[in-house]
This record gives C-alpha cells, structure tokens and sequence, in this order.
C-alpha cells in the first residue's frame, strides 16, 4: 500500500519523474547466513504480521515448508546440504525478494503504479493497480513474485514497508533469535556485513563475502555468504543476476520508435492522399462500360 | 441501393462476412495490446473496462482472431500464391504509388502487393498466436525464459502486424471503389479492369 511518510521515487508505466525534492536514508536488510539456524520463526513472523496464511502442505521429506514462495509465502527457508572442503555443510537462505535498485518487474509492469519503488529502495506492489498479467515474473532475475491464484494478483515480500515507515523493522528482522537477519541504513548494514566477512575469514571460511549484486544495481536485501563465490550453492541464488536482455529490449528504446513509425505510416498515408490524390479508376474506362451497359 | 447488375462479384457473403470478424478482432486486440505496449497508451485499457479486463480479454479476443484468421488463410493462400508477374509489380510500385500506374503489369485477382502482405500477415499471426500462447499466464504456465522471449516477439510481431494493416487499410482508401467489395462483395468492371485486368479477363471473358 501506498505510504506518505516514504517517498516513491519511482512507478511502473510511468514515463515522467516522481516527486523527487526530498530523499529518505537507503536502507537494507541483511541475511547472515552462517548465523541462521533454519528455525523459520522469520517465516511465522512474516505471516503474522502480513496476516497471510499459506495453504497446510505436506511433508514430502525435505527441511523446505511449503515448498517454494506463493502469494501467501513472502518469505521462505531454503536448506542445501553441500560439500565443501570436504565437510558436510546445511546452507540455509532466506529467500524472498532482494528489493534490487534497478528491479526488473518494476521495469517490465504495464500497470501504471502496481509496482512502486521508495526512495529508501524497497520495491512494493500496490495490488489495487495490479492487472494480473505476470510481466512482474518475466522481469524477475530472482524468480520471486507470483500471481495469486483466488485474486490474479502479484504478490512478493514488502520488506514490511508499512513498519519501515513508522521507523520500525521489518517482522522477519524482528523476530530473529539469533541476529542474523539484522535491519538498517544499507551503509551500517555494510559496514556490519564487513565485520562479519572478517570474522568467516578468520575461521577458515576464505571465501565469505557480501552477496549485493550489482548487475541489478545492487539489492536492498544482502547476505553474508561463507561462499560469495558460489551463491548457487544456496539454492540457486543467481551468480552474476541480471535483468534479462530480452527485457531490456523488450522495455527499452525499440517501443517509443516502433510507435513513432507507425504514427509516421498514418500521417504519411494522410500526407500521400493530400498530395498525390487518390487512385481513382481512368475516365476513359469508365466510359467504356457505360457505353457496354447501354447497348 | 440500386448497383449496376453487370458489377463483378469479388467477395462471397461468407468471405466477407470471415474478413470483417478478423477486422475487428485485430482492432479490439491492436486497442488493448497497445495499451500494454507503451505506458502512454495505458488509457485505452478504459475502452475495455479496466486493465485488468483488457488482460482478460485481449487473449480470449485473439483465440477467436486466430480460428477466423486460419479459416480465412485457407479460403484465399491459393489466390495468393506469388509469381513473376508479382515481383515485377512489387518492383514498379514506386512508380504507382507516385500516381502512375500505366505500366504496371496486368495483375490477377490480387497484385503482388496484395499477395506480399497476406504471407506478411500470415507470418505475423502465427508468431503472435504462438508467442501469445506462452504469455497467457492465466492458462498456461511455460519457462521465465520462453515468456521473455515470447515477449519481445509478440511486441514486435504485433507493431509490424499493425504498420502492415494501416498499408492494407490506407490502399483500401485509396484506391477508390475498393472498400465496396468488403462491404457489399462487388466491384464495377471498370475497376476491375483497371486494377486486376487479369481477373477482369477471366470473369468477363472479355479483353
């Protein structure tokens, strides 16, 4: 839902600036995943907060429940058993929307403001704008919103802008027991996430590093990760995400010149009937036929 | 309306009848696909409702453009066939559409203009309706990377479609005594004569 006290600095379908004079404090959230424990109280708290309960599913012999994100599941616990250095490692990531700075469904949305972006960077969806198409999906590099399927609209993690906004956490920051979900000023959350990587080098982990892509201008959801080398290991978090090219194309330049063209064939054929006259059938044709039809 | 019954059938009931179905739908679906297409266009969205029942309808719209529009591709693909005598008019279009059409090549029931934008229209279609398929997220449920492809596709397909029917509409315009045979299925044979002298030959028997 819209909020006066943060402002919108961009909108979906919109051509023209937003109100830009004033800027609030960038702001991030930031997942340590060597410190997250899988005890998905994040996931209650998201629930309760969203007042969003997920349909009972059932155990089919995995940590993951439910099995992915849907439009009642904003947040989701993904465990990964791997094997690194020769140890058996349970890499457990929070997924849900990264609230990227240049994010792709906001790019791709046909809906003029179904999808906002505030100035402190949270991406939100303003459902009651929402038409259902899905184009949200087709944009994401993280394979995150989905379309409900009672009301055919999309839905994704708000990062709690409603709490953010009365200067309060969002609820899966909140709730974490053991702090590895930690809520700030996106520079404090860096700065954190520094002290963090150092401390996984020191114990052994020599390539921990911060995940804040920049192929997507960097996300308003970071992690710690042991292994910044391979986020896939973290159930497929994406290498190198970025917005599709087909995207880019599809929602780039190529559209205003292809209205431009056919603006220019309509004025032209207006243009060519003034200026050269219709193509009307010969006089002398025409007398032809009227001297057949009275014989 | 009383019409000069030697005028030339160019158009059975039936025919007309398939092309005016295919007309509007491109025109409900050119409104609401557009909307989509670009932000400034959203408006047209009001024309059918609302956004979210120009999404509805736009895909259920183009099924029907579809049907009608095969069924009409086998009604006239065999009219259209391209031969020499169609390149040759292609290659001296210029010259006509500068107002002089006396040495364009004695045409059939189509010009090689006519025959060139039916496989163009045809080729559109069938990448529109296939990309649309994949895009119909209410119905279907295809790979993110088919969708984003299908997507440009389906946009570019569709704005070539549209530029290719302001030509088939403008020429309609402008050659006069041609929207006729749409509308009622006749033509004069003065027309006729000017313009396809080939098809005037064979249904009058005449020279």
């Amino acid at each position: 839902m819209a909020l006066q006290s943060l402002d919108i600095a961009r909108r979906s379908a919109t051509t023209t600036e937003s109100p830009m004079v004033r800027a609030t404090t960038e702001i991030a959230k930031l997942i340590d995943v060597s410190a997250c424990i899988g005890c998905k109280a994040c996931q209650a708290a998201c629930m309760e907060w969203n007042d969003i309960r997920p349909e009972l599913g059932n155990n089919v012999g995995v940590y993951d429940n439910p099995q992915d994100l849907d439009d009642k599941t904003w947040t989701l616990m993904r465990f990964s058993e791997v094997e690194e250095n020769g140890r058996l490692e349970w890499l457990i990531r929070k997924d849900g929307c990264m609230h990227c700075a240049d994010p792709g469904c906001l790019k791709a949305c046909p809906a003029p403001g179904a999808i906002i972006q505030y100035s402190n960077g949270i991406v939100d969806f303003h459902q009651e704008n929402c038409i259902g198409c899905g184009y949200c999906i087709t944009g994401c590099p993280f394979d995150v919103p989905r379309i409900s399927k009672t009301d055919n609209k999309a839905y994704k993690c708000s990062l709690c802008s409603d709490r953010v906004a009365v200067g309060q956490a969002p609820a899966c920051a909140k709730v974490c027991p053991t702090g590895a979900i930690r809520f700030g000023a996106k520079e404090d959350m860096v700065h954190h996430a520094e002290a963090r990587i150092e401390d996984l080098k020191e114990r052994g982990y020599q390539n921990a590093g911060l995940y804040d892509p920049q192929g997507v201008g960097g996300t308003h959801v970071m992690y710690v990760l042991q292994h910044a080398d391979k986020p896939t290991l973290y159930a497929g978090l994406p290498a190198d995400p970025q917005i599709s090219p087909m995207v880019a194309l599809w929602k780039g330049v190529a559209k205003p010149l292809a209205l431009l063209a056919l603006g220019a064939t309509a004025v032209g054929s207006l243009f060519h009937y003034v200026m050269k006259g219709p193509n009307e059938v010969s006089k002398e044709l025409e007398e032809e036929m009227e001297k057949e039809d009275s014989q | 309306m009383i019409r000069n019954p030697r005028d030339l059938k160019r158009y059975t009931a039936s025919e007309r009848a398939n092309h005016w179905v295919v007309g509007i739908c491109f025109i409900l679906l050119a409104l609401s696909g557009l909307a989509f297409f670009h932000p400034s266009l959203y408006p047209l969205v009001h024309l059918f409702g609302g956004g979210t029942w120009a999404r509805i309808l736009h895909p259920w719209i183009g099924v029907v453009m579809a049907v009608f529009f095969i069924i009409m591709f086998f009604r006239f693909a065999s009219l259209n066939r391209m031969g020499e005598a169609d390149w040759d008019w292609l290659s001296k279009v210029g010259k006509m559409v500068d107002g002089d059409d006396h040495d364009m090549p004695v045409q059939g029931k189509y010009n090689g203009g006519q025959k060139l934008l039916f496989w163009g229209l045809t080729v559109c279609m069938v990448l529109i309706t296939v990309s649309g398929v994949v895009m119909w997220r209410s119905q279907f449920s295809f790979p993110v990377g088919m969708m984003r492809i299908s997507a440009v596709v389906h946009a570019a397909a569709a704005a070539f479609m549209i530029g290719l029917i302001f030509v088939h509409v403008y020429a309609a315009l402008w050659t006069r005594g041609t929207i006729r045979a749409m509308l009622y299925g006749t033509v004069t044979r003065a027309w006729a004569k000017q313009h396809h002298r080939a098809w005037y030959r064979q249904m009058t028997g005449k020279n």
